[in-house]
C-alpha cells in the first residue's frame, strides 16, 4: 500500500499542453465579466491527461479512511452512515439549481422543506423556535452564547459575564464563551461522571450569564441531576446552553427543552446524518425557548397566508429587530439542510426513537464486550449513553501500550481509531462511539481486533511504530503542528 | 517514576518553584506534567513586567494532545520569561527543571509555603492520582 504515495503531487505530473477533457469545465461564460476584470495570465494549474487525473484522485480517495469503507468509532463525532437517498433528493435539479436571491414565490418548495425542518427540530428538542442559519457546530455555539448575552443585555443585566463550563466540556465551549466576551468558570466532575453539584452551587451568582452543558456528557454518561442543575442556574438568573454534540443518544426519548435548557445547538451533520468531516459543510442549527425567540440569528423561515394558501418567506431584520444578526451570506448550507430534512422525513417520529435505542444498545454492547475482554472502563458503574470511555492507564504502565499505540495499531486492522486523549480528565483514554448504523458482526470484529492488539502487546510486541501498512507511517505530531506545509511551491523558472 | 529535584517546591497544579538568590522565584511544570501532556508544540508566555494574581492564568502550554493553562502559584511581578521556549517548546519535555523553566516572578507577599508541597508530598500526591 505504501506505493500509493508514488509521485503523489499532481503538480509533479503536470506537462505543458496536457488536457483532461472530461474534468475540464465547458462553456465558461465570460461574456458578463467586464474585460478589465478578466485575468491576463493563466492560473498555474496542473496540466494532466484525463487518465492521469482519474488515477490521481481515485488513488487519493483510496488512501482515505471513510465511513463508506471502514468502521469509524470516533467518539463524540457520531460517524454514522449517511443514507444515499438524502443525497439523491437534495441534488434534485429543482433544489440544486435554485438561486438564493430568487424571490420567495419562486422557491416555495425549498422554503416549505426548511419551514418543516425547523418545526421537526423544535418538536424533537422541545424548543420554541429554530434558526437554521449557523454553518457549523462551533457557529451554532457562538450564536447560542451570543443570544444569552443579548438576552441579559436587553434586560440591562450587563454584569452577567460569567459562563460556567464543566471540566469535561468540549474545548469549543470555553472558546465560544471567550469569543463572546465572557469569562469562563470551570467546575469539576465527580467520580461517577456527573458534574460536582456543590461546586456548581458555589460557582453561580449575580455574574452568572449561563452554563454550557453537554448531556449526555463527553464522558458518555447522562447528567442525572439535570433538573436540579437547571433550577440552580435559573434561580441565580443564568440561562442553560445545551451542546447538541451528543443528541444522538436521546433523540426522540428525552428533550433538552423539557430538561430546562434555554438554548441548544444541533449538529445536523452528526445526529441528522448529513456528511461531515474534513472541514466540509456542516450545520449547527440553534433552538431556543420563549425567552430567546427575539434574538435568533436571521434569516428564519416564516409561514403566513397569501391568497388563501400557505406562503413561506424569509423573516429578517424587520421581523426580528433584536436578532443577533446574520451568520452566513444566505441561510446556512442549504444542501446540508435538505439532506437533514429528507433523513428526518424518512425516519419519522418512531424512527428517531430507534436511532437513540440502537445507538445506546450498540455502545453498551461494545462496552460490555470490551470489559469482558479485559479492558478497563473509565466509568464502570454507569450505563453508557451512545459512547463510552476505555482507559489504558494500566496497559500504558505495565505493557508500555498507550492509547495512541492502540489507535495506530487499529489502523493496521482496518479500523478508524476512536477519539484519543479526550476528555482530558481520563488518562490514556479512548472515547468510543459505534453509532446505531453498525451491525453486531462489525462490533464483534472490532472487539477481536482490540483483543489481538492487547494480546500481542502482552507477548512482547511493540506498537510504537504502528501503523505499518498505511500510506504513511507514524506521523511526527510535533512537526505536523509546528511546520505544517500544505501549499505547493512552484520551482521558479 | 518521575524525576523530582529535592530543592524545589511543588503545587497541586503540577508546577515547581525554585527560590533564587535575588528573592525571585523561577517556575516551571513538573516532569509528571510534561509526561501527561505529551510533546509540546507551543508555549504562550506572559509579558515581562506585568503583575499576576495567585492562581491566575499566566501561561498556556499546548501539546499534541491538549492545551492547558499554567496558573501562577504565587502572586507577584513577572521579571523574566523563558523566550527560548517560543522556538523550542520541547525544552519543557526534555529538561522540565532546567532549560524548560517558564517564568520568573518577584513575589509581592513572600511565599506561602503552607500551600506548596515538598518533593515527598508531591510524590505522594501524584501516586494517589494514578490509583
Amino acid at each position: 500500500m505504501n506505493n500509493k504515495l508514488d509521485s503523489n503531487l499532481i503538480f509533479d505530473k503536470s506537462r505543458t499542453g496536457r488536457r483532461a477533457y472530461a474534468q475540464a469545465p465547458s462553456n465558461l461564460a465570460t461574456a458578463a465579466i467586464p474585460a478589465s476584470m478578466l485575468r491576463t495570465d493563466k492560473p498555474r494549474l496542473p496540466e494532466t491527461s484525463e487518465l492521469q487525473t482519474v488515477r490521481h484522485f481515485t488513488r487519493l480517495s483510496q488512501m482515505n479512511f471513510s465511513i463508506d469503507t471502514q468502521f469509524y468509532p470516533l467518539g463524540s463525532c457520531t460517524m454514522k452512515y449517511n443514507p444515499r437517498a438524502c443525497n439523491a433528493l437534495a441534488l434534485l435539479p429543482e433544489f440544486a439549481g435554485r438561486h438564493p436571491l430568487a424571490p420567495s414565490s419562486h422557491g416555495q418548495g425549498f422554503l416549505t422543506c426548511m419551514y418543516d425542518l425547523q418545526e421537526m427540530l423544535k418538536d424533537v428538542t422541545g424548543m420554541k423556535g429554530v434558526s437554521l442559519t449557523p454553518m457549523a457546530g462551533a457557529q451554532g455555539e457562538l450564536a447560542g452564547v451570543a443570544m444569552i448575552k443579548a438576552y441579559h443585555d436587553a434586560r440591562g443585566d450587563h454584569e452577567r459575564t460569567e459562563i460556567i463550563c464543566p471540566d469535561a466540556a468540549h474545548g469549543t465551549n470555553p472558546a465560544t464563551a471567550t469569543m463572546c466576551g465572557c469569562t469562563v468558570v470551570e467546575i469539576p466532575t465527580g467520580a461517577e461522571g456527573d458534574i460536582d453539584f456543590d461546586a456548581l452551587q458555589q460557582a453561580v451568582g449575580p455574574k452568572t450569564a449561563g452554563i454550557m452543558l453537554t448531556n449526555p456528557s463527553t464522558l458518555g454518561v447522562f447528567e442525572r441531576r439535570i433538573k436540579e442543575v437547571a433550577d440552580v442556574v435559573h434561580n441565580a438568573g443564568g440561562l442553560l446552553y445545551y451542546d447538541g454534540a451528543n443528541l444522538n443518544a436521546i433523540l426522540g426519548k428525552v428533550r433538552p427543552g423539557d430538561m430546562g435548557f434555554d438554548v441548544i445547538h444541533m449538529n445536523l451533520h452528526k445526529t441528522f446524518s448529513t456528511p461531515h468531516g474534513g472541514g466540509g459543510p456542516g450545520s449547527g442549527a440553534v433552538g431556543v425557548n420563549d425567552r430567546l425567540l427575539p434574538f435568533m440569528p436571521i434569516p428564519v423561515v416564516g409561514k403566513s397566508e397569501r391568497e388563501g394558501a400557505d406562503f413561506y418567506d424569509w423573516l429578517a431584520e424587520d421581523d426580528l429587530p433584536q436578532s443577533i444578526g446574520r451568520l452566513s451570506g444566505f441561510m446556512g448550507n442549504s444542501g446540508v439542510l435538505l439532506r437533514a430534512y429528507v433523513y428526518m422525513r424518512m425516519l419519522g417520529r418512531a424512527g428517531m426513537e430507534r436511532v437513540a435505542e440502537f445507538a445506546t444498545l450498540n455502545a453498551n454492547y461494545l462496552a460490555v464486550r470490551l470489559r469482558e475482554a479485559g479492558f478497563e472502563l473509565a466509568f464502570p458503574t454507569r450505563r453508557a449513553s451512545h459512547e463510552f470511555i476505555v482507559t489504558l492507564k494500566q496497559e500504558a504502565k505495565t505493557l508500555n501500550l498507550t492509547a495512541m499505540d492502540i489507535a495506530k495499531a487499529l489502523l493496521d486492522k482496518n479500523y478508524h481509531a476512536p477519539t484519543t486523549y479526550f476528555p482530558l480528565l481520563v488518562p490514556e483514554c479512548l472515547l468510543i462511539e459505534p453509532t446505531e448504523t453498525e451491525s453486531k458482526e462489525t462490533l464483534d470484529n472490532f472487539v477481536a481486533a482490540m483483543l489481538e492488539i492487547a494480546t500481542a502487546a502482552k507477548n512482547g510486541t511493540e506498537f510504537k511504530d504502528a501503523p505499518y501498512t498505511m500510506p504513511v507511517r507514524r506521523l511526527d505530531d510535533v512537526k505536523a503542528a509546528r511546520q505544517l506545509d500544505l501549499a505547493y511551491r512552484h520551482e521558479e523558472t | 517514576m518521575t524525576e523530582l529535584p529535592g530543592d524545589l517546591l511543588y503545587t497541586e497544579e503540577h508546577e515547581w518553584l525554585r527560590r533564587e538568590e535575588d528573592g525571585s522565584v523561577t517556575i516551571g511544570i513538573t516532569d509528571h506534567a510534561q509526561s501527561a501532556l505529551g510533546d509540546l508544540v507551543y508555549v504562550e508566555l506572559p509579558e515581562v513586567g506585568i503583575d499576576v494574581d495567585q492562581a491566575g492564568e499566566m501561561a498556556v502550554v499546548e501539546s499534541v494532545k491538549a492545551a492547558s493553562d499554567v496558573y501562577a502559584p504565587i502572586g507577584g511581578n513577572i521579571v523574566a520569561v523563558n523566550e527560548a521556549l517560543a522556538d523550542d517548546p520541547e525544552k519543557i519535555n526534555t529538561e522540565p527543571y532546567d532549560d524548560g523553566w517558564i517564568v520568573r516572578i518577584q513575589p509581592s507577599d513572600g511565599i506561602d509555603e503552607g500551600s506548596l508541597m515538598s518533593p515527598d508530598a508531591y510524590q505522594e500526591f501524584i501516586d494517589a492520582l494514578d490509583d
